[in-house]
C-alpha cells in the first residue's frame, strides 16, 4: 500500500506522459506479484470489489464528522476520496497499512457487516497519502491522468514489447495478472487467448500526401467511404462478446444493442460506430451523445441509434484472416455478413471507380452528412497492426479556412504552461444599427510551429486587456486563418455554430481584423 | 458595560474603534491607523497616523516608501498606550516579523483583534500569545476540518529529497513574499543546508529587511546577477504568480513548488501545475483556529476573511457567541 500510495501521489503532480511511464516502470519492476498487479488493475480496468463504496463512506464519515462541516469540506476538495482521507482522525499512522494483496483478499472475503469497521480499520493503519491511495483503489476513477494505453505502455517497456502485444493478450486476462508479468519477465509462455473474445491491434491508413500519387495505379486500390465515427472493433466468440475501442478500450457496456447482435457468432470484424436514422449517418455530434457512458438509458439508446458500418474481417469461427490480401477478406466480409446480418450493421460501400480523377470529382463534392473524406485500400495487403506506409490512405476532404480574428487566450499545460497556447477566435456578425461585433466561433491550440507560439505568446501579452485566471482577452486584432473539417449547429455556442477539427492553418499578421470572415460565411457552410 | 459591537464595527473603511477615534487595518487614507502586520491587505500607504510594531513599519516603508503615512509611532509588544481612553497593546500573533495582535481594553471590555495569526513554531518571529478576552476576533482563512497542517519539518524534508533525487534541476519554489518566502529560507538554513539561495527580483527587498532586522538567512542572490550555470540544480524562490510566468523560461525544466497552506489539497496543486507541493502555511489551521478560540475563553467569537461560514457554525455547534464580520478587501488567497 505503502509504495502504491507514493505512485499515485508522483502520478498526480506530474504532468509529463515521459515522467509518468518512468514512475510505473519503476513501481512495476520494484514490487512484487500479485501487488504490482493489483496496482495495475486499479490504474486500469479497476479492482474487480463489489463494495457499497458510498454508502460505507458515508456511514463511516458520519460517525466521524459533523454532516454540515463533512459537506462543506467535500464542496470545496470537489472529491470524495479526498475529502474522506484529509478529513480521516490522524492516529499516528504507526502501523504500515497492509500490501495491496491483502486489502483485496480482506475486503473480498469479508462479512458485508463487518466491511465498514474492516475499512475504518484499513484507514487508520495509514497516514494522510495512504488513505487517499486506499480510498482511489476500492472507489476506482483514480484521476491521476493516466490513460489506459499509458499504463500498457509502461508494461510494453517492462517487457520490451509493442503495446499492440500486450492489448491482444490484455481481454484474456484477470488481475492480478500474475501470468502477464511473467511472460513480460520471460519466465514464463505468453498467456493464452483461445476462444476469449480480444482485441486486435488496428490497422491504420496514413495521409495522402501530394507526392505519393504518382506511384498509385488505380486498379490496385479499392474505395470506400472515410466515415465520421468512431473506429470500432467487434469480437464475438462463444465466450463472449466485446466492443473495442480504437485504442483497445472495452465499450460493450456502453453500446448493448451491438454487443446483444453479435451474440453468439464467432468474428472479429473492424467498422465505424455511427449514429444512424432511417438509414442516414447522423453527425458526429449526435455520437458523442452516447460516448463516455457506463449507464445507458433504453431513452438514449432509442434518441440515437448506433449502429456499426463494417469494412473488414479479421476472424471467421477461429480462422485468421489476417495475412489474406484485403480483396479476399472483402470477400469473406461480404459473404459471411450475407447469411449472418447482424442487427445494427451493414457494410461500408466499395466505391466503383477506373480512375483516380473519377474519385477526384466524388472528393470534391464529398460533404454529405457523415463523410469525412475517402478511403484508399491496397487491393492485395493483407492485416497489418500499426500505420505500415503504402497499404491504406485516408484521402481527406480539402479543409475549408476561413480568416477568424483572435478574442481570448488561454495558458496551455505541461511545457506549455508558461505560454498562452489554447486560442478562442471569433467572426464578425453584423448586429442592430449596422454594428459589427465578434462572437467566439471555435478554439484551437494546435498547427503553428513553436517559433510561432512565442510570437502569438507575445502579442497575447502585450495586447491583453482584461485577464480572468488563466484566460486572457485580447485586443481584437490579429486575424488567424483556421483551417477545420466541418461546421455544425451548436446550441451551446453563442454564435449558433460550432467547428470541427478546427486549427491554425497561418496567423495572418498582414491582415486588418476588420476583413476577417462574417458569421454569415460560417453559415453558409453548414 | 457596554455590549463590544457599540463600540469596535466595521465600516467600509475597515474595523472601527469608536471612543478611540482609530480604525484597524483600514483600507486606505484614514487618521489614525494601528496596523498589525505588514501585508498588503493589512497595511496599507496613506494613512495619517501609524500605530505599529517597528518591524511592521519598516516593512511597510520598503513596500509603500519612507513618506507612506503622515506619522509613524511604534509600540513595543507588552507596552501599554492609551488612545482616547481605550488602552491598546500589542501582543506577538506568530504569523510574520512583527506581527500582532491588538488588545482593546474600555469600560471593562477586552476585545482582542487579532490579525491574521499561527500557532506552529515559525523562527522568523515570535510565538502566538494567548490573551483571554471577552471578545476574539479571528480570521478564518483555513476554517475547513480538511485543514491540519502537518509538522513543517517533513516538508522542508520533502524539498531537500527532492533537490537531492533530482540534482540537476532548479527547485523553482513560489512563496508569499513577505512572511512565507524568509521562513521557507530559514527552515532549509535550520537543516544545514548552506549553499546560495536564489531570489525573485520582487523579493529582495523584504528578505534584506530580515536580515538587517537580525534574522539570519545565510548567502542570499538575486536571480539576476547569477550565471545560468550557478542556477542548475539550485534553491529559487520567487511570487506564485511568476511560476507560470516567462521569467521561469530561463530555469530550463525545473521543479516547481508553491509553499502554501493551500497545497493541503491537491486539486490546488494540479491547478497550478505544482510538481512539488510542500505545505507551509503562515495561518492557523482548523484545529488551531478552534483551540485558540477555546483558550482565550472568548464569550463572542467575530469571524473576518476566509471560510467563515464553517468556523461559526462549528463555534455555535459549541455552545459559543459566533459572527461573521463581513470586512473587505481581504486577500484570502495571498497565502
Amino acid at each position: 500500500m505503502h509504495h502504491f500510495a507514493r505512485l499515485l501521489d508522483a502520478l498526480s503532480t506530474h504532468a509529463g506522459r515521459g515522467d509518468k511511464l518512468a514512475l510505473m516502470l519503476d513501481y512495476f519492476r520494484a514490487t512484487p506479484d500479485p501487488d504490482r498487479g493489483w496496482a495495475l488493475a486499479a490504474l486500469t480496468d479497476g479492482v474487480p470489489l463489489q463494495v457499497p463504496f458510498r454508502r460505507v463512506l458515508s456511514n463511516l464519515m458520519a460517525q466521524r464528522v459533523d454532516p454540515v462541516l463533512y459537506k462543506l469540506s467535500r464542496d470545496y476538495v470537489g472529491d470524495t476520496a479526498e475529502t474522506v482521507a484529509l478529513l480521516w482522525p490522524e492516529n499516528g499512522g504507526s502501523g504500515r497499512p497492509p500490501s495491496l494483496s491483502e486489502i483485496v483478499q480482506s475486503l473480498q472475503t469479508v462479512n458485508p457487516r463487518a466491511l465498514e469497521p474492516t475499512l475504518a480499520k484499513l484507514l487508520d493503519a495509514s497516514d494522510g497519502t495512504e488513505r487517499w491511495a486506499l480510498l482511489k483503489f476500492i472507489g476506482g476513477a483514480l484521476r491521476v491522468g493516466v490513460s489506459q494505453r499509458m499504463a500498457k505502455t509502461a508494461l510494453a517497456q517492462l517487457g520490451g514489447r509493442d503495446v499492440g502485444e500486450i492489448e491482444e493478450v490484455w481481454h484474456a486476462l484477470k488481475p492480478p495478472y500474475v501470468d502477464l508479468f511473467r511472460w513480460l519477465e520471460g519466465h514464463n509462455e505468453r498467456p493464452a487467448t483461445e476462444g476469449v473474445p480480444v482485441f486486435r491491434p488496428l490497422m491504420l491508413a496514413t495521409p495522402i500526401e501530394e507526392q505519393d500519387w504518382p506511384g498509385l495505379a488505380a486498379g490496385d486500390f479499392a474505395a470506400e467511404w472515410k466515415w465520421d465515427g468512431i473506429r470500432v472493433q467487434v469480437a464475438a466468440t462463444p465466450q463472449g462478446v466485446r466492443l473495442f475501442s480504437r485504442t483497445g478500450e472495452d465499450i460493450s457496456a456502453t453500446f448493448p444493442e451491438i454487443a446483444g447482435a453479435f451474440s453468439g457468432r464467432n468474428v472479429t470484424a473492424d467498422g465505424e460506430l455511427l449514429v444512424l436514422r432511417d438509414g442516414n449517418v447522423q453527425p458526429f455530434n449526435d455520437l458523442q451523445q452516447r460516448l463516455n457512458r457506463k449507464v445507458v438509458a433504453p431513452k438514449l439508446m432509442t434518441d440515437y441509434p448506433a449502429h456499426v458500418r463494417l469494412y473488414d474481417l479479421l476472424f471467421v469461427d477461429g480462422e485468421d484472416l489476417r495475412t489474406l490480401s484485403f480483396e479476399q477478406r472483402r470477400q469473406r466480409l461480404e459473404g459471411w455478413h450475407a447469411t449472418a446480418a447482424p442487427r445494427h450493421t451493414d457494410l461500408s460501400q466499395l466505391i466503383l471507380f477506373s480512375h483516380f480523377d473519377a474519385l477526384t470529382a466524388l472528393h470534391i463534392d464529398a460533404r454529405a452528412a457523415g463523410i469525412e473524406g475517402l478511403m484508399l485500400k491496397r487491393r492485395a495487403s493483407p492485416y497489418l497492426a500499426g500505420r505500415p506506409k503504402g497499404h491504406w490512405f485516408k484521402w481527406k476532404r480539402t479543409a475549408l479556412t476561413l480568416d477568424c480574428v483572435l478574442m481570448y487566450a488561454q495558458r496551455g499545460s505541461g511545457k506549455r504552461s508558461s505560454l498562452y497556447s489554447d486560442y478562442t477566435f471569433g467572426v464578425w456578425r453584423e448586429g442592430a444599427d449596422n454594428q459589427r461585433e465578434l462572437v467566439p466561433v471555435g478554439k484551437a491550440y494546435s498547427g503553428f510551429t513553436d517559433a510561432e507560439l512565442k510570437q502569438l505568446d507575445g502579442f497575447i501579452r502585450q495586447n491583453t486587456v482584461e485577464t480572468f485566471g488563466p484566460v486572457r482577452a485580447v485586443k481584437p486584432e490579429l486575424v488567424l486563418e483556421v483551417a477545420f473539417d466541418a461546421v455544425q449547429k451548436s446550441a451551446r455556442h453563442k454564435s449558433g455554430v460550432a467547428m470541427r477539427f478546427p486549427r491554425i492553418h497561418r496567423i495572418r499578421w498582414d491582415k486588418p481584423a476588420a476583413e476577417a470572415d462574417t458569421l454569415a460565411a460560417i453559415v453558409a457552410l453548414i | 458595560m457596554p455590549l463590544a459591537e457599540t463600540w469596535v464595527y466595521p465600516t467600509t473603511q475597515g474595523l472601527f474603534c469608536a471612543p478611540g477615534n482609530f480604525h484597524i487595518d483600514p483600507l486606505q487614507g484614514a487618521d489614525r491607523a494601528l496596523i498589525t502586520h505588514g501585508h498588503s491587505d493589512h497595511a496599507r500607504a496613506g494613512h495619517g497616523h501609524v500605530l505599529a510594531t517597528a518591524e511592521t513599519i519598516a516593512i511597510m516603508k520598503v513596500r509603500y516608501g519612507e513618506a507612506c503615512a503622515g506619522l509613524f509611532q511604534t509600540i513595543r509588544y507588552g507596552e501599554l498606550i492609551e488612545i482616547n481612553g481605550v488602552v491598546v497593546r500589542y501582543v506577538p500573533a506568530g504569523h510574520i516579523l512583527g506581527s500582532a495582535q491588538i488588545v482593546l481594553e474600555w469600560g471593562g471590555t477586552r476585545i482582542v483583534a487579532s490579525g491574521d495569526y499561527k500557532r506552529a513554531a515559525d523562527p522568523t518571529c515570535q510565538p502566538f500569545e494567548v490573551v483571554p478576552c471577552d471578545v476574539f476576533i479571528t480570521e478564518a482563512t483555513f476554517a475547513l476540518p480538511v485543514f491540519r497542517h502537518g509538522p513543517v519539518g517533513s516538508e522542508v524534508a520533502k524539498l531537500l529529497q527532492s533537490m537531492t533525487r533530482d540534482a540537476g534541476r532548479t527547485h523553482l519554489i513560489g512563496a508569499y513574499g513577505l512572511g512565507k518566502c524568509q521562513r521557507v529560507i530559514k527552515l532549509v538554513r535550520e537543516t544545514g543546508y548552506d549553499k546560495p539561495i536564489y531570489l525573485h527580483g520582487a523579493h529582495v527587498g523584504l528578505t534584506r529587511l530580515y536580515q538587517d532586522l537580525g534574522i539570519e538567512l545565510g548567502d542570499i542572490r538575486p536571480v539576476s546577477e547569477a550565471a545560468a550555470t550557478e542556477l542548475q540544480g539550485a534553491l529559487v524562490l520567487c511570487p506564485p504568480s511568476a511560476l507560470g510566468d516567462r521569467w521561469s523560461r530561463r530555469f530550463g525544466e525545473a521543479v516547481c513548488g508553491f509553499a502554501s497552506g493551500w497545497m493541503r489539497v491537491r486539486g490546488r496543486a494540479r491547478q497550478r501545475g505544482v510538481e512539488l507541493p510542500l505545505v507551509i502555511s503562515d495561518h492557523a489551521d482548523w484545529p488551531e483556529l478552534i483551540d485558540t478560540i477555546v483558550a482565550t475563553d472568548a464569550a463572542d467569537v467575530w469571524v473576518t476573511h476566509g471560510r467563515d461560514d464553517a468556523l461559526v457554525y462549528q463555534l455555535s455547534q459549541m455552545g459559543r457567541r459566533a459572527r461573521a464580520l463581513s470586512l473587505i478587501g481581504r486577500d484570502e488567497d495571498a497565502e
